[in-house]
């Protein structure tokens, strides 16, 4: 009885210790290889380094040679960047329910929110990492094109003006990371995210222009334009609050209601 | 081991599973049987955390699903073979997976001979992979860590007669090794010639479990005639409960709740002549079953052929 008991144990040769839990690093490692392995995500990785190379080649070949600074350059290339990571921050979290994945992820790895802590990782990873290369790009064209404009080359970047643009940028990708969380499909978190970031504060700088009283409220109640700040390189303490109050409200709640219905839902 | 205990799952009004009890026993295959939209998935779907339950519990080798450290190596699961990112390729999904558990790569290369995928399968995005192909991956990953206990959802559907056959003769021998394999079907055929024990769901409740032994053992008496209304009334007479029989394809046909030899002597006395009188085995199963899905597959009914 014994030896037929034990039998099947042997046969199970993988099985060497008691099954620990999944360490997050291991899960974070999976979430970035999952970032790069489909096509899609590839080439939207791919993108950054593409549209930064387009920028600065486009600032080397029409900046006037006296605009032609190190600001030029990080402005060019920060534009479609502030674009692309809230993208890629949001499919990482809405294809697995869009593509429906999440059926084995959230199987293997029942505890949602380590995954979803882990893609947001990820994301931010990617994010500084993406930008230090784009900062490296940047520097190349401003060498390359001041040298061929026969113009000095001007170094108008400073580390605490860089580190504002990353944080900027940060913001920006969480936003995504937000809407992805508490929307759950690709498609309108996308649309989602244009609505949050370009017609949000149009609407709330023709209120301002017209309405006084908002005009003095629109720091504490507008997200675009406290974060805006941020690329004027100096932040005042009043400059924080705004930022701090107007990420509460419009990321850090929504965040956590979003959390909240994904450890709850149902996926199919 | 998987047990399950009063799982009731409730949308609104909507009851999908109405307190659901059974087991599935290590050394066995269970089939868990019923017809579309019974609350298989549903059920299955609750066991391995992906659906909150609304009352009831659901235990995966002792613990509740979600408390297991690596679930896949304990369990197999296989809900839907077709939930994959399309662009990612069958051996970038297995891969994912054998990290996620922490195992060797081998095991990637190990399962895939397994299901037979070749390299260049393996290679190719599972979005241009067919029905058959998917759940072949699918069953790869179920069983890439190893696990004691499978639970597969229609893991038959798509597969060519060959491919049935080669996954019935896999999990018997996962079952015989002492493994737990769950596994649904609406098709009772399809269950019946590999499943130890069966367990029935029809509108979200158990309507049948136990051995498939039990469950198919002789049920009455089937007894074919050409004048069923004379019979009927003689049997119903003598105190005898009858159905028409849905097992059998013909109208002529009656299930009887008594053995042979009483039908046959009712019909002698009532004179009514008889094609056929024999044990009705399984009949009682499978009429059961074709009465659930009388009202979800209306091509059963002659009428509804057309559709």
């Amino acid at each position: 009885m014994t030896t037929v008991a034990v039998e099947p144990e042997a046969t199970r040769a993988t099985r060497s210790a008691p099954a620990t839990p999944i360490p997050f690093t291991r899960l974070a490692s999976v979430e970035l290889r999952k970032s790069f392995n489909t096509r899609s995500g590839f080439w939207l990785l791919a993108s950054i380094a593409i549209t930064a190379l387009i920028a600065t080649a486009a600032t080397v070949a029409f900046a006037p040679n006296d605009e032609l600074t190190y600001e030029a350059f990080a402005t060019a290339i920060g534009f479609p960047m502030s674009v692309l990571l809230p993208v890629i921050a949001i499919l990482s979290v809405t294809s697995e329910w869009s593509q429906r994945s999440g059926l084995t992820t959230f199987t293997l790895v029942p505890r949602r929110s380590r995954t979803i802590l882990a893609k947001g990782v990820v994301a931010i990873g990617i994010a500084v990492s993406s930008m230090l290369v784009a900062l490296a790009i940047g520097a190349i064209g401003n060498v390359v094109g001041s040298a061929i404009a026969g113009v000095d080359t001007t170094w108008n970047i400073s580390a605490i003006e860089f580190s504002y643009i990353v944080l900027a940028n940060t913001l920006g990708l969480l936003v995504g990371f937000m809407l992805g969380v508490l929307i759950r499909n690709s498609a309108a978190a996308i649309v989602g995210y244009f609505v949050y970031s370009f017609v949000l504060p149009t609407l709330s700088m023709l209120l301002a222009s017209s309405q006084d009283w908002f005009k003095n409220l629109q720091p504490w109640v507008d997200f675009n334009y406290a974060q805006s700040a941020l690329f004027n390189g100096s932040m005042t303490g009043e400059q924080w609050a705004n930022l701090g109050v107007t990420s509460l409200v419009w990321l850090v709640l929504p965040m956590a209601v979003g959390l909240r219905m994904i450890m709850r839902s149902e996926v199919k | 081991m998987i047990k399950v205990e009063s799982l009731t799952k409730r949308y609104g009004g909507f009851t999908a599973i109405d307190d659901v009890t059974f087991t599935a026993r290590p050394g066995r295959v269970t089939g868990f049987l019923g017809p579309n939209g019974a609350g298989k998935s549903t059920t299955m779907r609750i066991m391995v955390g992906l659906t909150p339950a609304t009352s009831g519990s659901a235990e995966v080798s002792g613990r509740r699903f979600a408390d297991l450290p690596n679930p896949g190596l304990e369990v197999g699961v296989l809900l839907d073979a077709s939930a994959q990112h399309a662009g990612r390729t069958g051996r970038e999904i297995l891969t994912i997976a054998q990290r996620t558990m922490g195992l060797p790569a081998r095991r990637v290369d190990d399962m895939l001979d397994l299901v037979s995928l070749s390299k260049t399968e393996a290679g190719r995005r599972v979005g241009n992979y067919s029905l058959g192909m998917r759940q072949r991956l699918g069953i790869a990953t179920a069983l890439l860590g190893d696990p004691e206990v499978l639970i597969l959802d229609e893991p038959a559907n798509g597969l060519d007669p060959a491919g049935i056959r080669w996954m019935r003769d896999l999990l018997r021998g996962f079952a015989d090794r002492g493994g737990t394999v769950l596994l649904s079907s609406h098709l009772l055929h399809e269950i019946e010639v590999i499943a130890d024990d069966l367990v029935v769901i029809g509108e979200g409740r158990i309507v049948a479990q136990g051995t498939k032994a039990e469950l198919l053992r002789s049920a009455g008496t089937l007894v074919r005639t050409p004048d069923v209304h004379l019979l009927a009334t003689a049997l119903t007479d003598s105190g005898l409960a009858h159905v028409p029989s849905a097992a059998a394809a013909t109208a002529d046909a009656l299930r009887v709740e008594a053995d042979r030899e009483l039908v046959g002597k009712i019909a002698l006395n009532a004179g009514v002549p008889l094609i056929e009188l024999r044990a009705a085995d399984g009949a009682g199963l499978e009429e059961m079953f074709l009465e659930l899905t009388a009202d979800t597959q209306p091509d059963q009914n002659p009428e509804g052929a057309a559709a």
